[in-house]
């Protein structure tokens, strides 16, 4: 059951990340994006990484959904994706050479016992990894700045404009 | 034997190699950022995957927490750099913005 399970909530984020990728009108890939974060919380949510699930769900399908939406408000027409500069069927045999190898690579990992000890969150985020959360309020900060380069309604001076 | 945790490695790679060829088929700046999105999401399952199996599940979790920050702000940059572009050159075609080579 438990199988079944993860099998169809990430045959849903596959297929919708495949159909993310595929879509014509950015904004459609926008939700998309969206039902992607929302089905890998519901999958994080049942390996027991509880914060990780409500962090991913309130800022992948949430914050990030509005800023996408924002972004494709302030481009406009360009928000359509151009045909793609390397042919399709060559980037889809490289990736899948690729991922095959990837696979061979890691599917022996599940293979060994899963150790159940588990070293606490509160133990591991503020004393093992303390220097991320400090790393953390620093991304933090920049993003802010980030924000306010999304936000800015100043038009700085188009190419022709800078030749001259 | 189709355990829960080859399932999840398995969406894993499928989510990577379709993370994969989105990079390679995509042209639009909003875009790319959105493949990026697609393939930090296959990391950040994978984290929390590898911490499970190493018996680390809060170090898993806590990496995993700074990797979706990272991603967020990774996003926002990115987005913003992707406006101030089209405001800039009119355009968020990667190929016809290669004219910022100095």
């Amino acid at each position: 059951m438990e199988t079944i399970q993860y099998g169809l909530f990430l045959l849903g984020a596959i297929v919708c990340a495949y159909r993310a990728i595929v879509s014509k009108k950015i904004l459609t890939a926008a939700i998309y994006l969206a039902c992607i974060s929302a089905l890998v919380s519901a999958v994080l949510y049942l390996l027991g990484a509880t914060q990780v699930a409500v962090m991913e769900l309130s800022v992948g399908a949430g914050l990030v959904t509005v800023l996408l939406v924002y972004a494709v408000s302030v481009v406009g027409d360009d928000a359509l994706d151009p045909a793609s500069v390397v042919p399709k069927p060559l980037a889809f045999v490289m990736v899948g050479v690729v991922t095959i190898l990837l696979g061979f690579m890691v599917f022996p990992a599940v293979e060994k016992n899963v150790d159940t000890s588990s070293l606490a969150l509160s133990i591991a985020l503020w004393k093992n990894r303390v220097l991320d959360v400090w790393i953390q309020i620093a991304l933090i900060f920049s993003g802010v700045m980030g924000v306010l380069g999304l936000l800015s309604e100043k038009t700085p001076g188009r190419i022709e404009e800078i030749h001259k | 034997m189709l355990t829960p945790l080859n399932v999840i490695l398995f969406g894993v790679v499928a989510l990577l190699g379709v993370g994969f060829y989105g990079l390679l088929i995509t042209r639009n700046l909003i875009k790319v950022v959105m493949v990026l999105q697609i393939l930090v999401k296959a990391v950040i399952l994978a984290l929390v995957l590898a911490g499970k199996l190493s018996g680390n599940m809060g170090l898993g979790i806590s990496t995993a927490a700074t990797v979706i920050v990272a991603d967020t702000i990774v996003a926002v940059v990115g987005l913003a750099l992707a406006v101030q572009v089209r405001r800039r050159f009119g355009t968020v075609d990667v190929p016809q913005i290669s004219t910022l080579r100095g």
